[in-house]
């Protein structure tokens, strides 16, 4: 099922994400994986906590960025929940 | 070359392990407890890795519930942010155990089943396990670990794949790795008897690909495919000394856990130096990263950058040598031991066990 804006990403169970001090970047961590992450990355998982919708994500990250995200968060949200990595609801 | 940042440690612990499965990858010779790393030397070893770099840490063995000092290794692996899994067979994960390490910060546990059928499970395994390692699967669920298992799939159990997969979501797995037996230890010393059929093979690739898409989103499904039947060798861990390395149960630093089969090279010991000069500077780390080393085919072959010439040790333990093409590889010119290989593969499954070479213990 391809993520929509009305979806509730949420992060597998098994992930989690952390502040990797040595590269001094974000991290995806999941059992035998890892993905290094952006700052934009982070800042949209951060905001994935099986309450908001990807238009509530998109509304937060607006103010921040000054343009619409809600194409580019749903497409990045999407190919992580083709790895499996987010869940939607 | 330089060195990327390692992401991945597997750390085994021990050799010690109730189990004998014969396709086990720890070499056929094997140190016993006096010759394990003390916990401070781990700990230390987990520092330096987390410093260099390491975000992933398997707790592996042997069976790493032989330490009991693995909950305080648990532990610093916790406060050091490591994602760390425990690599078990299940036995001696009782009640107790798992509570402990899950309140030591333990976030994953992997357990491994031999097969469905649970006379053919224990007969893998060498000792009657099925029945401990469904109680300790049931109290990791009830604990909240992330909770993985792992088949070893041969061709004793191949054709219940289905089963197999069944057996692991009714356990309550948020993950099931599916793994064809690779070739090394005494996985290469039983590899008559372990060997699937093309048959078999066949087969299992269509049952594995329905219930990868079946279980999505419920139980994720990790198939690794038999290399032997493969056309091309596999990326072994992104290459050689490229993001992963083990670390014996007598302080050696490996770049993958089947490396001490390459009699031609001396691992060095965190006893003696530093993760991060084994990891940047030693000889057998720097062996084979990047292509200098490469011989052909692989060397002008566009297939470098993704399959990296294959498994070292595979290359060595078939043809000889570490530097040729892995024999799994089609373009290889001694493809003809793979194909060999397979077609003898009829022998009556028998197994040589797996035991720990005896020797008195002061553990």
């Amino acid at each position: 099922m391809p993520l929509t804006p009305s979806s509730v990403p949420t992060l597998w169970r098994l992930a989690r994400l952390d502040f990797d001090q040595v590269r001094q970047q974000h991290v995806l961590l999941y059992p035998e994986g890892a993905v290094l992450l952006n700052d934009t990355g982070a800042a949209i998982l951060q905001l994935c906590d099986g309450q908001r919708s990807i238009s509530a994500i998109a509304t937060i990250l607006e103010e921040r960025y000054k343009c619409d995200v809600t194409a580019d968060v749903t497409e990045y949200l999407s190919q992580l929940a083709d790895r499996e990595l987010i869940r939607d609801g | 070359m330089t060195a990327n940042r390692p992401t991945t440690l597997l750390a085994e612990l021990t050799y010690r392990c109730p189990l004998h499965c014969p396709y086990c990858s720890n070499p056929l010779a094997m140190a016993g407890a006096s010759e394990e790393l003390t916990t401070e030397d781990w700990q230390r070893v987990f520092t330096q890795a987390r410093e260099l770099g390491v975000l992933q840490l398997g707790l592996s063995g042997g069976e790493p519930l032989a330490r009991k000092d693995l909950e305080a290794l648990a532990r610093h692996a916790h406060a050091l942010g490591l994602y760390t899994t425990l690599v078990t067979s299940g036995v001696g994960l009782t009640e107790s155990r798992a509570e402990s390490l899950r309140e030591a910060g333990l976030e994953h546990v992997q357990i491994s089943i031999q097969d469905s059928d649970p006379e053919t499970a224990d007969r893998i395994a060498g000792m009657q396990a099925v029945h401990l390692k469904e109680a300790a699967a049931a109290v990791v669920r009830r604990l909240g670990f992330a909770f993985s298992i792992n088949a070893v799939l041969h061709r004793a159990n191949l054709h219940r794949i289905g089963e197999i997969i069944e057996l692991a979501a009714s356990l309550g797995a948020d993950r099931l790795e599916l793994a064809n037996t690779q070739y090394y230890g005494w996985a290469l010393e039983n590899r008559n008897a372990l060997m699937p059929t093309a048959a078999q093979v066949t087969a299992a690739q269509d049952v594995a690909d329905e219930a990868i898409r079946r279980y999505r989103g419920r139980m994720q499904i990790i198939y690794v495919l038999p290399d032997y039947y493969e056309t091309y060798p596999k990326p072994c861990y992104g290459g050689w000394g490229s993001v992963y390395l083990v670390v014996a149960p007598d302080g050696r630093v490996l770049p993958c856990h089947g490396a001490t089969h390459i009699t031609s090279l001396q691992f060095d010991s965190v006893r003696d130096r530093s993760m991060a000069w084994i990891w940047e500077e030693s000889p057998a780390f720097r062996a084979f990263r990047g292509d200098e080393w490469m011989s052909e085919p692989c060397r002008s072959c566009p297939r470098k950058t993704i399959d990296f010439g294959g498994c070292r040790c595979q290359a060595f333990a078939l043809t000889g040598s570490a530097t040729n093409t892995d024999p799994v590889c089609t373009l290889s010119p001694h493809r003809a031991v793979i194909d060999k290989a397979i077609d003898e593969a009829t022998a009556p499954i028998d197994y040589r066990y797996r035991y720990l070479k005896l020797e008195t213990e002061r553990a």
